[in-house]
């Protein structure tokens, strides 16, 4: 969707520029800042992008992982200051832009073939 | 406590961080320069108030009254004109500029603007009412209920079908996000009333002590 003009200037500014190139399919490492009390700490989140969602300041992406047998999906803000940094750990090849199919998967046929770089 | 107002321009709805990380939903109006067109007293108008007006009207566009009351504060005709009561009347003079640094960061504001209209909807979507059930016989889906008592009237305010939105509404104690006199945008936090591109007025909200 074309966005207005003066709702760009207002958010550019806070837009990251140290987001690495990723898409739905691959698997990354999100460090997320967890804050206790008035301790802060990196929290890693990682698994398969299943979405990326929205557009400019408002875009998201979503991670699912199996943690103890058990599906959890987070979804995070892109340009959120609370996740520190973005590791693509593999590319994978998918057909799909949004993998609501992995949902009903688990185990072999949950996997995802890396995708050829470049 | 005296209030202060302001004009503006519904742009749209975007969301803004804060300095902690929190994402915040946010309107943004354009509030273009004021200009304060006309300063009643009571002496000459029997009660106080500024005339605000914003958005430049093209001058074949007007009349020559509307160019008159312009010129005398040096401007051109506008196309958005409300007044603002209980104002601190000596920091006005007519011609004067009224812009979005009159808020800062944290101020609570009411905002008023005319809602969206919806054109002619039943009581379901108008009032919030519920709808009979669909199966089993009933032949009572989505109508208003009884009219009431046999008294050869309707009671005044029966929820009935009819116009839905189109009225000016007024949503109160919303909180400026920021006000960025560079750009002339106020960024207001959660929704306003109307459709973008709308004029909204907006002033120190009454809850605010």
């Amino acid at each position: 969707m074309r966005q207005n003009k003066l709702i760009e200037k207002i958010t550019n500014d806070q837009l990251r520029t140290d987001i690495p190139d990723f898409r739905a399919g691959d698997t990354v490492r999100v460090h997320a800042r967890v804050v206790e009390g008035t301790r802060e700490r990196i929290q890693l989140f990682e698994g398969v992008v299943i979405k990326r969602h929205g557009s400019g300041i408002s875009e998201t992406y979503t991670v699912r992982k199996i943690s103890n047998g058990v599906g959890v999906e987070r979804t995070f803000p892109l340009h959120t200051p609370r996740v520190a940094a973005i590791d693509v750990v593999r590319q994978g090849r998918v057909r799909r832009a949004k993998l609501y199919y992995l949902r009903n998967l688990h185990g072999k046929a949950a996997r995802i073939p890396e995708r050829r770089r470049g | 406590m005296t209030t202060k107002g302001i004009l503006g321009k519904k742009v749209g709805m975007t969301q803004v961080f804060t300095e902690n990380g929190e994402l915040v939903p946010v309107t943004v109006v354009e509030v273009q320069p004021n200009v304060v067109l006309q300063v009643k007293t009571v002496e000459n108008d029997g009660y106080e108030a500024i005339q605000l007006g914003v958005d430049d009207k093209r001058e074949v566009l007007t009349n020559k009254p509307a160019q008159g009351h312009a010129a005398k504060a040096k401007t051109t005709p506008k196309r958005f004109i409300r007044e603002i009561r209980n104002v601190e009347l000596g920091d006005y003079t007519v011609g004067d500029e009224v812009k979005a640094d009159i808020f800062a960061a944290g101020d609570a504001v009411d905002v008023t603007g005319i809602t969206k209209g919806h054109g002619y909807q039943g009581n379901i979507h108008k009032d919030g009412q519920r709808r009979g059930p669909m199966a089993h016989g009933s032949r009572y889906h989505r109508r208003p209920g009884s009219l009431g008592a046999i008294i050869n009237r309707v009671f005044k305010g029966k929820k009935l079908p009819g116009r839905m939105g189109n009225h000016q509404r007024t949503m109160q104690n919303l909180q400026v996000v920021r006000a960025d006199v560079e750009n002339n945008v106020l960024l207001i936090k959660g929704n306003v009333p109307g459709v973008n591109k709308s004029f909204v007025t907006i002033k120190t909200s009454v809850k605010s002590k």
